[in-house]
């Protein structure tokens, strides 16, 4: 699919059109194809010959709010232990071929998903593929790497308990989930890593690291010939079925109520939250377009005029959708020096109160369509991003023509939706502060 | 920085990865307009996009006496009004328009770009050439923004214990050279400056003649040429200005910073010792010190690394960088981190073994050999992003070096030989020309 061409169609009906797109350089754009394997694998394929690497994302379904109780960590542990050995190769001569060979290779975890991202040179392809076959295949463990590894991350986690955005974070989290695996640090802390085995990590990949659960984004000078046939050999052997899992929807538990941790720094870090949407919620493009007017719009939001443009009060300020798999957030963040914290969070609460009760402007909710719609193509600007984007659009289901749709769905939002859902969602009574170091004027409400 | 949270990113990503700062082949198309405007053009057409940069040859070590972080300061400032733009107005008028913008502060350069549809180019390239010379600022601008960038400095520097030693290694390991202040500035000075003196620095400074224009994307020389005489060419050229720096005197005495703090949970070493650059000192020791650097200390592989971290058990991490794309002196730094009851006294020696042995038998064939193939790799990724080529070239132009400089990197790193290494190492591992810094808990853990 010629997406900016048609992307050019789809904008003329905004403000700011980008007309150019529909008579730009076709040529130059890219099409996704989903490639399926003579053994039934499938990825989604962006070719692109004009450099000679190939990127290749996956991921797998189910992240560490599946790590098992008092074993915190270990999605975490295991993403940063695959390529440290694996099949005939210990770590040392995993890691220098590598190296030698300029292969890019790295695993990592987040709440719902377990993944990795592999880029290479089209000379060094073979290669790259059987290590990556390896690492998810047959990893080693080997007790050196383990210790190694283990020592390094809770020293990460030793210096998270001193900084104050991290110590926000976990207690702000712990808050709203009190009950459910969303409440508990992702990289577990420093007493649930020592508890992690080598079984343990063995277990995890048995149970989770299989077909059914894994979604694949490739960009670059590969065939879709070529590539099938380097599907079946990474990951032919992996088996069909994960163990299944449950993890419940959950509502976050928002009870209005402000934490204060005193923390001596110069700087306080301030976070807040409440519930938010989900990607498959109907109304989660108007709540997107929404969040962009108040506080993810970089220069442009309301938080960012009201709390840094006119009072100086930050260097950073915004707000984010979070959509998880079972449960979803609006949450912001901000930091101010300590003499400054109750400005800076009494501003904060007027704009949610203010867009609540008053909605956005016509003006801005163009302004936003047009920047919205307008930037999709700077998504694209890098085959790690492209094929990031491969997986988020497997992941969430949103249709191999999910590129073309997309401006479509930006530009069917209305001022009347984008004001009943900033009413629906952001409701100050509900609104949970977590505030990290020695703010004046501000005491926890409880 | 701006706007968001890059200065000293792009500070790091300079020294940190010579295969991103000054790599491989993007093949650029340059020439200089009448007012003496250079312009670059690096194609890339993936996507209808383009990476619009104008760069300014001066940088926070440019700074005089008393005003450290004013090319910070006016860096942020850039983004209020002009003369026909209200305050905001270029960044809504960027936004409005589907572009995202940035800038950021380095040493040796100041930096302003959007990225932006390919047909939306006039419109931002007449927006920049208008904030060249038209700015206008008054109080109502500049106290609120000096708050937001005392506010940075509280972020990246005080509640880090680690960038605070970071400051006092910078200020002991450059006797004299301006690159011992920080770029955002020392807190004092930002405090005091003034809209009389910030706007003295910009007058002095920005002028199309002290500026680069890189543009990489989806376009072509020819279709550029027009358009940048049309926004840019039409700039009267200011009287050329020379960057004067205060100069490094010779270093005779090894130093040593050690900060307690008690918010530090993990303690670290690191020893920085005076290097050359390909601009200062002994030039040739340029491309052997960036091999050195990455066989020595670049990854999981390099000799540090494997010793301290693998065999030795001693460190939970361990490695070196260089940096030397600089306009001044550059660095070269060993950095370490103690496995838990590790001694600092004994993760030091090892260090000092790990030198000396080095030393002694420097590194073979085999080891250089693998070393340059890796970087040369590296430098084939540097094509893949539409900003990667063009952040490479206007670093490099802005801090003094030459296209050619860029595009033979490659060839440069591929001619390093084992003896040119090991050269390179015996001038640079001088205790007396070092500065170790020590990151410790203010009680025993």
């Amino acid at each position: 699919m010629r997406i900016f061409r048609r992307l050019g169609l789809l904008v003329i009906v905004a403000l700011f059109t980008f007309a150019s797109f529909a008579v730009s350089r076709s040529a130059h754009a890219f099409k996704v194809e989903s490639v399926v394997s003579p053994g039934g694998i499938t990825a989604w394929l962006v070719r692109d010959t004009s450099n000679p690497i190939i990127t290749v994302n996956l991921t797998f379904r189910g992240g560490s709010a599946l790590d098992p109780q008092g074993k915190e960590g270990l999605a975490n542990l295991a993403a940063s232990l695959i390529d440290e050995g694996a099949g005939d190769l210990d770590s040392k001569t995993f890691q220098q071929t590598l190296e030698d060979k300029a292969i890019r290779l790295r695993f990592s975890s987040s709440r719902d998903t377990f993944g990795g991202r592999l880029q290479t040179l089209v000379k060094n392809r073979d290669t790259a593929f059987n290590l990556l076959h390896l690492a998810i295949n047959a990893p080693r463990f080997d007790p050196e790497p383990v210790e190694r590894i283990r020592a390094q991350i809770e020293v990460g986690l030793k210096q998270d308990k001193e900084d104050p955005h991290a110590i926000a974070g976990q207690k702000i989290f712990k808050i709203l989930y009190p009950d459910h695996p969303y409440g508990r640090p992702p990289d577990g802390t420093v007493e649930s890593v020592k508890t992690i085995t080598v079984d343990d990590l063995k277990g995890f990949m048995k149970r989770r690291i299989a077909l059914d659960n894994l979604v694949i984004g490739v960009v670059g000078d590969i065939s879709k010939q070529d590539l099938a046939t380097m599907l079946d050999k990474t990951f032919g052997d992996l088996p069909k079925q994960s163990v299944p899992w449950k993890l419940p929807d959950v509502q976050p538990r928002t009870p209005g109520e402000t934490i204060v941790i005193d923390k001596a720094v110069p700087q306080s870090a301030i976070l807040f939250a409440e519930q938010g949407l989900k990607r498959t919620d109907p109304d989660y493009y108007t709540a997107f377009v929404m969040n962009h007017i108040f506080g993810a719009g970089s220069f442009t939001s309301r938080l960012y005029e009201e709390v840094r443009e006119k009072r100086g009060l930050v260097y950073s300020v915004g707000t984010s959708l979070y959509p998880f798999d079972a449960s979803a957030l609006i949450f912001g963040s901000a930091g101010t020096a300590n003499a400054r914290a109750r400005e800076t969070l009494d501003v904060l609460k007027t704009e949610w109160e203010k867009i609540a009760a008053n909605g956005v402007t016509e003006k801005e909710l163009e302004d936003a369509k047009t920047y919205l719609t307008g930037s999709f193509a700077l998504r694209f600007s890098s085959s790690g991003r492209i094929a990031s984007i491969l997986v988020g659009m497997q992941l969430s289901d949103l249709g191999i023509d999910y590129l073309n749709r997309r401006n479509a769905l930006i530009n069917a939002v209305t001022l009347k939706g984008v004001n009943r859902v900033a009413t629906k969602l952001l409701k100050i009574k509900n609104l949970v502060t977590v505030v990290v170091g020695q703010p004046d004027g501000i005491t926890s409400t409880n | 920085m701006v706007r968001f949270p890059r200065l000293y990113i792009v500070a790091l990503i300079v020294g940190l990865f010579p295969s991103l700062a000054s790599a491989g082949v993007f093949n650029p198309e340059t020439f200089t307009l009448k007012n003496g405007m250079k312009v670059v053009v690096i194609e890339n057409h993936r996507v209808p996009v383009v990476t619009h940069m104008v760069w300014y040859r001066v940088g926070a070590a440019d700074e005089g006496a008393g005003e450290t972080g004013i090319a910070h300061f006016l860096e942020h400032l850039m983004f209020k009004g002009t003369k026909s733009l209200k305050p905001g107005q270029f960044s809504e008028t960027v936004a409005r328009n589907g572009g995202q913008e940035n800038a950021f502060t380095s040493s040796d350069y100041t930096a302003y770009f959007q990225t932006i549809a390919v047909d939306r180019l006039p419109m931002v390239m007449k927006m920049e050439a208008d904030r060249m010379t038209n700015l206008v600022i008054t109080d109502k601008e500049v106290e609120p923004e000096r708050q937001v960038v005392l506010e940075e400095r509280r972020a990246r520097i005080g509640n880090n214990p680690g960038s605070v030693l970071g400051e006092y290694v910078d200020a002991s390991l450059f006797l004299n050279y301006p690159y011992r202040n920080p770029v955002i500035g020392w807190e004092h000075d930002i405090k005091a400056l003034d809209i009389k003196r910030i706007l003295a620095f910009y007058k002095r400074w920005y002028a199309p003649n002290n500026a680069i224009l890189v543009v990489a994307g989806d376009i072509t020389v020819d279709e550029l040429k027009p358009l940048a005489k049309k926004y840019y060419g039409v700039v009267p050229a200011q009287p050329p200005v020379k960057r004067m720096r205060a100069k490094e005197p010779p270093q005779k005495a090894a130093r040593q910073v050690t900060l307690k703090d008690k918010r530090v949970r993990q303690p670290s070493w690191q020893r920085s010792f005076l290097a050359p650059s390909l601009l200062w000192g002994e030039k040739q020791y340029h491309y052997p010190l960036e091999v050195l650097a990455d066989l020595f200390g670049g990854g999981a592989s390099s000799q540090l690394y494997r010793s301290l971290v693998i065999d030795k058990k001693l460190a939970v991490s361990a490695g070196a960088y260089y940096s030397g794309s600089g306009r001044g002196p550059g660095r070269f730094t060993i950095y370490a981190s103690p496995r838990p009851g590790t001694d600092m006294a004994k993760l030091e020696a090892a260090i000092d073994t790990e030198i000396k042995t080095f030393l002694k038998n420097g590194p073979k064939e085999n080891d250089i050999r693998r070393a340059v193939e890796r970087m040369q790799s590296e430098a084939v990724y540097a094509r893949d992003s539409l900003s990667g080529g063009a952040r490479a070239m206007g670093s490099a132009l802005a801090a003094g070096l030459t296209i050619d400089d860029v595009e033979s990197w490659p060839d440069k790193i591929g001619a390093v030989s084992t003896s040119d290494v090991r050269a390179a190492a015996k001038a640079v591992f001088n205790i007396d020309r070092s500065v170790t810094g020590l990151l410790l808990p203010e009680r025993k853990l």
